[in-house]
């Protein structure tokens, strides 16, 4: 037996999740616009589809609740269950569930007690729903699906025989390695309509000596009664849609349609009309006639315009085979344009790319000292090659941020609905992208940011209607580049923050100096609720409030190498932005020389450089930029580097978070790709360095972490303080004075 | 799967038990191989054939066929339940060509 079930199941596991994703985006739109068929059927299709995977692997919990669900869904689709904001509430936990299932199957858990009450509460409240528009009795788990209840309601026509559907059917030779039996297909059929006739094409078997008996030969060709519709059909081959030819010929289909029937199939077409015969669908004459007609006839029009044109299918029966065609060939276009690729596998090529990085400069080097003009040329040429290899690894990583984002939309949903409170997400930027490393660390800071400004930021709706806002809020996430960084802010247009209730908190915690809160900028005081510990909310929610947000969201950030910031205006609302670079592995460097120590800056922060000789007093810690002054850090003294000072000095300007400082180097040595690694635990405790990086002749150099330099050189500086204050209340928030 | 083979004179009698589905597959295949080869007359015995699937039911199939083509006799006897439901489902009695007792054919529509 060849079937890796544990591979297969790991791809079932991940193909669920991608449904379950599906499912909550279109439950979601759904209880926008109850009405939305596509959204729908999205939901139906991936609850059903669930099922029939899970059927397979026999994960006979899954399947059983799935059943529920779906049978709820079937009515709805039916039209005599509308869907209202309990039913999409209801089928949202449903979703949650099955995620705990298939996590719990994963992990080969035994279910937690409560998730098997919760579980339980659910099918009950699924089988009551279905009781209250059945009437039937529900009682038997898999009653549903014998005919008595799924039965469609009998349009009128003759009730009991319905119409004849022909459906021929080529299965793929992959289908029972797949798992799946044809013959369970045909038996399904029969759940819904009755087979007149079938006839078993065994033509496609080969040889019993060349057969391989996992391998599927079978070919179908049925008479079906049923007062079904198309899609019904269609929908019983769903999972093996791909795997197989089907086609149906609607009732009352004329020779002609069987006639092209044949000329579509694959193998002999005498034998297919022959089979067509047998199963009763022609008449041996009637096929005649029509294969004489055809071979005088010329150039076909398509065959939905035949139809059409012969009132045999109405326009949109057409129309909606087409959408399920382009919905497939979609699919498969998808698929063809993605690959799985193990995370390892790609950190490992992005590694080598570094340790490329790292030899191209060396041998760039050489070329330089040796003066060989000719290798200095070839060397160029291949540099920027190696650039272009590494922009390329790297983006490989990077992923769109808008997944991410639309996680959230479940997030404000089911908070907005606890708190009472009529909320909208707002998402922009969604198809920014960022490092995938950086957006998996990204989710748990954003959650607790998005919670906070639902619970704290926006104010009760009475609140909002006193004050003259509309009552629906808005939150908002964006993102965008910006200089070598990603820009993620959360935005909403609730109350803004409380300056005095955070001094207030802030005094009574001995965070800050009681007499110096006047002076405090806002800024700065916005910055006190990233303290461990504090929390405003008066009454604390099950949301957030407990004051372990947001020092935990900087932490998250700053692990980062990130940056938060807030913005806010009382009434108005909240800014809160974070940035975050871009990849974590490699960056364009500035390269620098202090004594005999190399140091590396990213180049994106690097304004520009002032040389200034030997001309700055001793001890002057400011700079004069064209009549801006800037604060001076020397990094000589910071460092407490020894060493031969340069003859003479130059000024870096770096900006970073929108300040602006100096640094004092030694020297200029240009731009340089640092491949960055990690500091060893020996210096965690060194504060101002980022990691280090191996230069083209083999010496190390330090990677400055320039905000938290600026930082440190600032507390130094200025002394007390949790944080610096600027020269001038005025000033804009963030500059250092 | 089991098969258990006995020879009477010239009729070779090949007994099937348990599930002839996909995983029993390569054994069915070598079984009707060797039979079809070893005799001119055979006889499989489906009594004990408790689950069959689309993947055994094309082994006959093509083994019936290859008989055909070679000129011998093939023969399916004591069908078992699982093997009759299958063969009504697919239609397939003709194709085989052995007497068999069908139950009412698609009882009105509880096939399932």
């Amino acid at each position: 037996m060849s079937l890796d079930l544990n591979e297969a199941l790991q791809t079932f596991f991940a193909e669920s999740r991608g449904l379950l994703r599906d499912m909550e985006d279109a439950l979601l739109r759904l209880e926008d616009a109850p009405d939305d068929a596509d959204a729908l059927n999205a939901v139906f299709r991936a609850a059903h589809t669930i099922k029939g995977s899970a059927g397979l692997f026999g994960l006979d919990a899954i399947v059983a609740f799935t059943h529920e669900a779906e049978s709820v869904l079937d009515l709805a689709r039916d039209g005599r269950l509308s869907v209202d904001d309990t039913v999409c509430g209801l089928l949202l936990q449903c979703k949650d569930h099955i995620e705990l299932l298939l996590r719990q199957v994963e992990s080969d858990e035994a279910l937690a007690e409560d998730a098997r009450r919760h579980g339980d509460s659910l099918t009950e409240r699924l089988l009551k729903l279905h009781g209250q528009i059945d009437g039937a009795d529900t009682g038997g788990k898999l009653a549903q699906l014998q005919p008595e209840t799924v039965e469609p309601v009998p349009c009128n026509g003759p009730a009991q025989d319905g119409d004849v559907w022909h459906i021929s059917l080529r299965f793929g030779s992959e289908v029972l390695r797949h798992g799946m039996d044809p013959a369970s297909f045909i038996r399904y059929l029969g759940t819904f309509g009755r087979i007149a006739r079938i006839v078993t094409v065994l033509d496609g078997v080969p040889k019993l000596a060349d057969l391989d008996p996992e391998c599927c030969h079978l070919g179908f060709e049925i008479q079906f009664r049923s007062d079904c519709d198309k899609q019904a059909i269609e929908n019983a081959f769903e999972f093996v849609r791909e795997d197989c030819q089907l086609r149906i010929l609607p009732p009352g289909s004329r020779v002609q349609d069987y006639v092209r029937l044949i000329d579509e199939l694959p193998g002999n077409k005498l034998r297919l009309g022959e089979l067509l015969v047998a199963c009763g669908a022609v008449t041996q004459r009637e096929l005649d006639t029509a294969l004489q007609e055809q071979q005088r006839a010329d150039l076909r029009p398509p065959l939905g315009q035949v139809l059409v044109g012969d009132k045999v299918v109405r326009p949109e029966v057409v129309n909606a085979a087409l959408n399920k065609q382009n919905e497939v060939r979609a699919r498969q276009s998808q698929d063809a344009m993605f690959i799985r690729v193990h995370a390892e596998k790609l950190d490992a090529l992005i590694n080598q790319v570094g340790e490329l990085v790292i030899a191209g400069a060396g041998v760039g080097l050489l070329a330089q000292r040796n003066k060989d003009s000719a290798l200095q040329e070839a060397m160029s040429s291949m540099s920027r090659l190696v650039e272009d290899v590494r922009d390329g690894a790297m983006r490989l990583r990077m992923v769109e941020i808008g997944e991410t984002f639309n996680r959230f939309r479940r997030v404000v949903r089911d908070v907005s609905k606890e708190l009472g409170k009529e909320i909208e997400l707002v998402i922009t930027g969604a198809e920014t992208e960022l490092d995938k490393s950086v957006v998996e660390r990204l989710g748990d800071p954003l959650t607790h940011l998005v919670r906070n400004a639902m619970d704290h930021g926006i104010e009760p709706t009475e609140v909002r209607a006193a004050r003259g806002k509309p009552a629906q809020a808005t939150i908002e996430l964006a993102a965008c580049h910006e200089a070598g960084h990603i820009v993620v802010e959360v935005r909403d247009d609730g109350g803004g923050l409380d300056r005095d209730r955070i001094l207030a908190k802030a005094i009574e915690r001995g965070l800050i100096d009681a007499n110096a809160e006047t002076q405090l900028p806002d800024a700065a005081v916005w910055n006190l609720i990233f303290e461990p510990g504090f929390s405003t909310a008066s009454q604390i929610s099950n949301l957030s409030g407990r004051g372990v947000g947001m020092d935990v969201v900087k932490r998250g950030i700053e692990a980062l190498r990130g940056s938060v910031e807030i913005e806010s205006a009382a009434g108005l609302g909240s800014t809160i932005r974070i940035r975050l670079p871009l990849t974590l592995a490699i960056i364009d460097g500035f390269l620098m020389r202090v004594a005999d120590v190399h140091l590396v800056v990213p180049l994106d922060m690097v304004l520009e450089c002032v040389e200034i000789g030997a001309g700055l007093p001793p001890g002057q810690d400011y700079f004069d930029l064209r009549g801006e002054v800037l604060p001076l850090l020397r990094l000589r003294e910071h460092f407490a580097l020894q060493g031969q000072p340069g003859r003479r000095q130059n000024v870096v300007i770096v900006k970073t978070l929108g300040r602006k400082a100096g640094l004092v180097v030694d020297e200029l040595q240009g731009q340089f790709q640092a491949v960055i690694k990690p500091l060893g635990e020996l210096f965690a405790s060194a504060r101002g360095l980022a990691g280090s990086t191996i230069l083209g002749s083999g010496e190390v150099a330090l990677v400055l972490d320039v905000p938290s330099l600026l930082d440190s050189a600032q507390r130094t500086h200025r002394g007390t303080g949790p944080r610096p204050a600027p020269l001038s209340k005025n000033a804009t928030p963030g500059f250092i004075g | 799967m089991q098969a258990i083979t006995e020879q009477r004179g010239t009729l070779r009698c090949l007994r099937l038990a348990g599930e002839l589905n996909i995983y029993a597959g390569a054994d069915l295949k070598a079984a009707l191989v060797d039979a079809l080869a070893a005799t001119t007359e055979l006889e499989i015995d489906l009594a004990e054939v408790t689950e069959i699937d689309s993947s055994g039911i094309q082994l006959l199939a093509a083994a019936k066929r290859e008989a055909m083509d070679t000129g011998k006799a093939m023969r399916l006897v004591n069908h078992s339940s699982a093997a009759l439901e299958l063969m009504d489902l697919y239609d397939l009695a003709s194709c085989f060509g052995d007497p068999l007792v069908l139950p009412q054919r698609h009882g009105a529509g509880a096939s399932a």
